[in-house]
């Protein structure tokens, strides 16, 4: 019964709506500047002769944080796939203060270009009671591939705020595919079952994003010339910004440098609140 | 760039030019429109007004769940800006339909602080209030969400639950909600809702405190839905790539359903010690005695009387079960609780419960991990009329003596308190209580053993027959609870079965010998009055005057109400000594006796008015 009054009456308000908008063209004067902001983004705009990269490292100095060891005593399938005990991954450091699991992605100057959903998917798998990648990107509306590597239960609990939720049971090996379609940096993702697996995943409307590896290098490829804020985004040191200038065939240098004093940085998040950390910001303590 | 920017950041850079005209139809477009639905009743309630006198305190009048009493609450008052709903008919991470927002204003979340409104609110004010729910997110400014198709309830039974069984077991339910599913899992301690706030896994063997309903129907909306905003997954995604049918999922309702007693259970006042004369007193809590010995359902609430308070107790109810054979009493106290306090895998929930509920009276708990605790309340003398002590173990005018168990040190002691924080241990000599306590899948046991005289002056002797009142509290450790921050019951009765008085046999056949006799006179009399019995002298059957047959008819109908009565009061002794056959069948023989004697009465006004 609602949901018919809520239906007429919200066609009776959007007509209304329609009057009141369209009334803008009929005035005079303001089309111009109206088309212009209304012009569809171009598709694929991307000419790979001119196309341009950036490159570089993302790094850490300072004490590394202790990562705690993961007990999966409970779990014996999954204990017996690590060699080496298994640890948190909140912050996971390599050789030459290389800093891993890191977002990186363009997060500003790609506004009037407009790119195809990809077809192929990302893969979030659960193996060994970890996720893999820990960090993950993928484009809007792509889809993800969640995926039980374990054959016992795992729920894959994604908590958005720009996106809508979702928390999947996969109790044996198997595939679920979900999709974000709205750009979302980042979503955390976790298992309920497992307490310790916890995931992070990047949604953005372009291909040009990327995940550091263990030795810090990240690069971003094929990008058209131009002036771009590049971001880094770090679970438990927060995000850093960087502005690049893209040539035609050239590589654009970053270099971000993380350190000890940013532990505890607000972490942009559809974030739990916390009433354990009353400001707000879920900051692991270790 | 987020979607929110984009919403908020649209009208500044566009700039339309409106002309006054255009904005005039606008307007009056935008009237007709809502003048257009003379069925609605939201129009004339103000949603918002409605949401700020009855739902803020709780939900805040932001709609982020943090109203006043949102701290005395948990699970947490729902946030409203998440558009997180947990009881839908759609899909996981989906919006609820308007009819499922409806549904849980009007009936309430069981297991929760969530009242229904139905009898509260007109329906013209939920239905606004349901509009104005839906302006806290942006969410639902897209399309409507489309329910799910659930179709129909396979037939249930053993096979079905047999079924079910093994689809718990493969799809590994028991991961949070233990093996007999009592919320007792692995993973139990480790859950948090979406808003990082502790969460306690649904104790299956209480259904009628499941938040999204306790039937077949409700169980498998849940398993297909989930319930967004916490731990509880979809199972859609598993029926979809076949890993097990749609009809498993419905056998997997059946067997959680089957979990919890069939009716939620009633609460009785009395609770009975069956008089055991063939066999001994259990001396255990394996013994079969205890399978063929009722369970009486005696619910708690927090102890929100005293500082420190405690709103949030984890022990819902304990069951009940009371034996003796004359010389000493056996109770079986029973209650869910998934840990045996204290447990390390349960400190740190502990300690977020004790974060999360953030009492700020006066020695109120600020960490968990003490022992898990039973307090059996029984007042130190009986007095005359039923008076009973405060119900907060006593106070100084009529103390209350007690038994209490703690899980770290097994067995019990007696007390004597006179008011809450006083118990004092009485002296060793004096200590008569034995107990012994089990904890298995996610339950403790605990059977009290003691005396019924114990010979002690400050005890409190038990007398077969005789209504003893009766209270109960309980802690969970790790669950932050101690001191004052526990639950309470209020006071029930304990009467100890008798030996079935002799009478009890010989008066049934007598009472019914009677009656037959009485009934033979009757139809004799009514049989004499209407000239059916030939009497030998037409003479005498003349002198019978219709005075004497009016006498002997009232009589006889007087004497059968009385007969009824006593029957009656037979019945209600059989009841409360726990003779409750014995009260069914004297409950009978009165009602034919007091039916007869009705019969009776009316019987011979009818013939002696007829025959004036």
């Amino acid at each position: 019964m609602i949901e018919r009054f809520g239906e007429l009456r919200n066609t009776a308000l959007l007509v209304s709506v329609f009057v009141i908008a369209g009334c803008g063209g009929g005035g005079g004067g303001g089309g111009a500047d109206a088309g212009a902001a209304d012009a569809a983004p171009a598709e694929s705009p991307v000419d790979a002769a001119t196309a341009g990269n950036v490159a570089g490292m993302v790094t850490f100095t300072g004490t590394a944080p202790m990562m705690a060891e993961i007990n999966m005593g409970s779990e014996a399938s999954c204990a017996s796939k690590h060699s080496t005990p298994p640890t948190e991954e909140g912050f996971v450091g390599g050789a030459d203060g290389g800093l891993a699991n890191v977002f990186v992605y363009v997060k500003e100057g790609l506004e009037s270009l407009s790119f195809p959903t990809p077809t192929s998917a990302v893969v979030l798998n659960q193996d060994g009671c970890m996720y893999s990648p820990h960090v993950l990107g993928a484009q809007a509306g792509q889809d993800i591939t969640l995926r039980n590597s374990d054959g016992i239960l795992h729920n894959i609990n994604a908590s958005p705020t720009e996106n809508r939720p979702f928390n999947v049971s996969q109790p044996v090996n198997m595939d679920t595919n979900r999709a974000f379609p709205v750009a979302e940096v980042m979503i955390p993702v976790r298992c309920d079952v497992h307490g310790w697996m916890t995931a992070y995943v990047g949604i953005v409307d372009h291909p040009y994003f990327a995940v550091s590896g263990s030795d810090g290098s990240v690069s971003l490829d094929g990008l058209p010339p131009g002036d771009y804020v590049i971001e880094a985004w770090h679970e438990q040191l927060g995000t850093m910004t960087s502005n690049v200038t893209v040539t035609t065939g050239g590589t654009a240098e970053i270099s971000f440098e993380f350190t000890e004093a940013m532990a505890g940085s607000p972490v942009p998040m559809g974030e739990p609140i916390d009433l354990l950390h009353p400001d707000g910001h879920q900051v692991v303590d270790h | 760039m987020s979607a929110l920017q984009n919403f908020s950041s649209h009208d500044s850079h566009k700039k339309p030019h409106l002309s006054p005209q255009c904005v005039v139809l606008g307007i009056l477009l935008l009237g007709v429109g809502l003048l257009a639905i003379p069925g609605d009743a939201t129009a004339q309630v103000d949603g918002q007004v409605v949401y700020d006198q009855w739902c803020a305190g709780c939900h805040g009048e932001d709609g982020a769940g943090e109203g006043p009493a949102a701290n005395t609450m948990l699970p947490r008052p729902r946030d409203f800006t998440l558009a997180l709903y947990q009881v839908r008919t759609t899909g996981s991470g989906q919006l609820p339909t308007d009819e499922d927002i409806l549904k849980v204003i009007n009936d309430g979340m069981p297991g929760t602080a969530m009242p229904g409104w139905e009898d509260v609110l007109t329906e013209a004010e939920i239905l606004a209030l349901v509009d104005y729910l839906k302006t806290f997110s942006r969410f639902f400014q897209g399309d409507p969400p489309t329910p799910l198709d659930f179709g129909r309830a396979t037939s249930g039974g053993e096979d079905a639950i047999a079924r079910g069984e093994e689809v718990y077991q493969t799809v590994e339910c028991w991961r949070c909600h233990g093996q007999q599913g009592r919320g007792d899992g692995e993973s139990a301690p480790t859950l948090n809702d979406d808003t990082g706030f502790p969460i306690f896994t649904a104790d299956l063997t209480e259904n009628w405190r499941f938040n999204g309903g306790g039937e077949v129907e409700e169980i498998y909306r849940v398993l297909r839905t989930g319930l967004d905003g916490t731990p509880m997954p979809t199972f859609s995604d598993i029926v979809d790539a076949g890993v097990i049918t749609d009809e498993d999922l419905w056998s997997l309702a059946h067997y959680v359903r089957s979990l919890s007693p069939e009716e939620e259970p009633s609460v009785e006042e009395v609770v009975t010690a069956r008089l055991l004369t063939d066999t001994p007193l259990p001396q255990t809590i394996e013994d079969v005695v205890w399978e063929e010995t009722e369970r009486f359902y005696v619910p708690l609430s927090g102890q929100i009387v005293v500082q420190p308070r405690w709103f949030n107790p984890r022990v819902d109810a304990v069951w009940v079960q009371a034996v003796h054979d004359g010389q000493e009493l056996a109770l079986l106290v029973s209650w869910g609780d998934p840990s045996e306090s204290p447990d390390t895998l349960w400190t740190e929930f502990g300690s977020q419960v004790v974060a999360t509920m953030g009492s700020e009276d006066q020695g109120a708990a600020t960490s968990s991990g003490t022992a898990d605790q039973l307090v059996v309340q029984f007042p130190q003398e009986l007095s005359e009329g039923q008076e009973r002590p405060y119900f907060l173990q006593g106070d100084t005018r009529r103390p209350a003596y007690t038994w209490t168990w703690q899980s770290d040190v097994g067995g019990a002691f007696e007390s004597i308190a006179r008011g809450i924080g006083t118990a004092a241990r009485q002296p060793d000599a004096e200590q008569h209580v034995r107990a012994t306590a089990q904890h298995a899948d996610g339950q403790w046991k605990v059977l009290f053993v003691r005396p019924l005289d114990t010979g002690g002056a400050e005890d409190l002797a038990l007398t077969a027959g005789q209504a003893v009142p009766m209270a109960f509290q309980a802690w969970d450790g790790d669950n932050g609870e101690s001191g004052n921050q526990g639950a309470i019951s209020t006071w029930y009765f304990l009467v100890l079965g008798q030996p079935t008085p002799v009478a009890v046999y010989v008066a049934p056949p007598v009472a019914l010998a009677l009656t037959l006799l009485f009934g033979l006179l009757v139809v004799r009399q009514a049989q004499v009055g209407s000239g059916m019995w030939q009497e030998p002298d037409a003479a005498a059957r003349a002198k019978r005057s219709a005075q004497k047959r009016k006498l002997a008819g009232m009589g006889v109908g007087v004497i059968w109400l009385g007969m009824a009565f006593g029957a009656y009061q037979n019945s209600r002794a059989g009841w409360e000594t726990g003779y409750a056959d014995l009260g069914f069948w004297w409950a009978i023989i009165g009602g034919l006796l007091a039916i007869a004697g009705l019969g009776a009465l009316i019987g011979t006004w009818i013939h002696t008015r007829t025959s004036k």
